[in-house]
């Protein structure tokens, strides 16, 4: 046999003991021409082929897992931009609500995990359609269960839509009143730069430079990067960062091989492998986990933001070099949430949310997934949102905020929202922030750096 | 044969899988697993094994291009097995451990 004992152990080893598993297998379904001025028949033809296409994805991914014994733990659904489907209909509250239940439905018939897409492109300005649907969003995120939503409210070429971004501070809070412990909110991420072909949620959807149908895988490794480490404790950086690229390759190469076997089984284009590290409240599962390996003393301490960019690069070098398809987000996901070490790192007061902030401006792709006393105001979620995309539009890079104002906690509590999402500390925050920047509103306009042609 | 097999494995559907029982050694592990792919007519062409630090580790090499039953249904009775064994036992496609480990 030409693969020798230890390879094949430690494959399998990586599946069994740390937690490798293909996070998600994302189809991303164009829906524009189901497009149409009447809503039922537009309805109509977007269940028929998202539920057509879900059963799909299960069964294809089923099999594949049964192949190659590597567990598909979630299969999703993201579609084209709702706020673009929206544009012929009618435009009110009540059809992006019917749309939202539509897609909802959908994904439960065809046993899909989550659908993402029911958002809008308004970095620059926003259509009629595109405030029908940002007004909708509480109503539409709270009837239903499996739907997710982004916006994206900036860009290195457009700046940044102050208005869009005032706006969603109070969007977000009538959310969280509307479900428990603001779960909502979870649901809802914000953009700047968001890519087309993210496989994750909350911000997955098929972008408009999409074909009919892609396949994106998110792969997830941050037990097996951590286990490498961990057998390396006194190797110099240099050298652990070629242990770390060496692993990642070798998961990104078990992502890339998933991925096209399942857009040749389901005839549809292999579109990409997001490398992301994505953690889960499982022990072990935990990116601050793999910082705290490499030496720092607890996630948030000094020390952490280099350590993040340096196994952030390694990944992506290893990744780069497996597949020849990276895309999507391809950063690390430090959620508040869903990551054990982090909630322990925020607990113990070694991470604050300002070096949350920090952490984003090297590789991380937002604040994601954490949680702040529901009295927090508008204005501050707003300014939060705005310094969080200032960072990512000044750096041409993707960052994004998932935020969740959790009604009636206060900051050191614990808000569980169980499942994948974990538990949450309620972070302090600072009540006052800058409402006169705030309500000024308009656009940022574009950074200087924007102008490279 | 092995020139067959190598020609097959190249193929986009490869006939091969690798089947690894990882766990304490004991009496019979062989015979039962080999019992198992002879029932489901698949053909084991390669049997290596090694003790890697705490751990029994035994690989199986084994063609399915004959067999009778799905992979699904292999991996139903490689799981009962396994649970009556006290090891663990996965049954894989070739090509992955071949996407890893080989550029």
């Amino acid at each position: 046999m030409t693969i020798s004992v230890e390879e094949v152990f430690e494959t399998v080893n990586m599946t069994l003991r740390h937690h490798f598993d293909i996070r998600t297998v994302t189809l991303g379904i164009n829906l524009k021409d189901c497009m149409d001025r009447n809503l039922g028949a537009f309805c109509r033809r977007i269940r028929k082929r998202i539920v057509e296409m879900g059963q799909q994805l299960n069964r294809m991914a089923d099999t594949v897992e049964d192949q190659y014994g590597i567990p598909i733990t979630n299969r999703r659904i993201a579609v084209t931009p709702v706020s673009l489907l929206m544009e012929p209909l009618p435009q009110r509250e009540s059809t992006a609500v019917r749309i939202a239940r539509e897609l909802d439905g959908a994904a439960d018939k065809a046993g899909i995990d989550f659908i993402g897409g029911f958002g809008a492109m308004v970095q620059k300005g926003m259509t009629r359609s595109d405030r029908t649907l940002m007004e909708a969003i509480p109503a539409a995120l709270s009837a239903t269960k499996r739907l997710c939503g982004f916006l994206n409210l900036a860009s290195t070429a457009a700046g940044m839509n102050m208005t869009a971004i005032a706006e969603f501070g109070d969007i977000l809070k009538r959310l969280a009143k509307r479900t428990k412990n603001g779960i909502g909110c979870a649901k809802i991420a914000v953009f700047a730069n968001v890519p087309e072909d993210n496989p994750f949620m909350a911000g997955a959807h098929h972008g408009i430079g999409e074909p009919d149908y892609s396949l994106n895988i998110g792969i997830s490794g941050p037990g097996v990067v951590r286990a490498v480490i961990d057998q390396n404790p006194e190797c110099d950086l240099t050298e652990l960062s070629e242990v770390i690229k060496r692993t990642v390759f070798k998961i990104t190469r078990a992502g890339e091989l998933i991925g096209r076997e399942m857009a040749r089984l389901m005839r549809v284009d292999f579109g990409i492998v997001d490398i992301s590290l994505a953690a889960t409240p499982n022990a072990g599962d935990s990116v601050a986990e793999i910082v705290e390996s490499m030496g720092v003393s607890r996630m948030g301490r000094p020390g952490s933001t280099a350590a993040l960019a340096m196994l952030i690069d390694a990944v992506k070098k290893g990744g780069s070099m497996a597949s020849g398809n990276v895309g999507g987000l391809s950063g690390t996901f430090i959620p508040v949430s869903e990551d054990a070490g982090m909630i322990r790192a925020v607990r113990s007061g070694a991470l604050n949310l300002e070096k949350l902030e920090a952490l984003t401006s090297v590789c991380s792709v937002g604040m994601d997934m954490f949680a702040v006393p529901g009295d927090t105001p508008a204005d501050v979620l707003s300014a939060i949102i705005a310094d969080e995309l200032a960072i990512g539009v000044a750096n041409h890079k993707t960052t994004s905020v998932r935020v969740i104002p959790v009604p009636g906690k206060k900051a050191g509590q614990i808000v569980h929202f169980g499942g994948l999402l974990g538990s949450a500390p309620i972070m302090k925050i600072p009540r006052q922030a800058s409402p006169k920047f705030i309500a000024r509103r308009g656009r940022i306009p574009a950074p200087i750096q924007a102008l490279r042609n | 044969m092995a020139k067959s097999v190598k020609r097959k494995a190249a193929a986009k559907d490869s006939p091969l899988c690798i089947l690894t029982v990882i766990g304490k050694d004991c009496v019979g592990i062989i015979a039962k697993v080999s019992s198992v792919m002879a029932k489901a007519n698949i053909n084991i062409i390669d049997v290596s094994q090694k003790i890697m630090g705490q751990y029994f580790v035994m690989t199986m090499g084994c063609d399915i291009s004959k067999t009778t039953v799905g992979m699904k249904e292999i991996q139903v009775k490689l799981d009962r097995l396994a649970a009556s064994l006290g090891l663990q036992i996965t049954f894989q496609n070739e090509r992955i451990f071949k996407m890893m480990h080989r550029i």
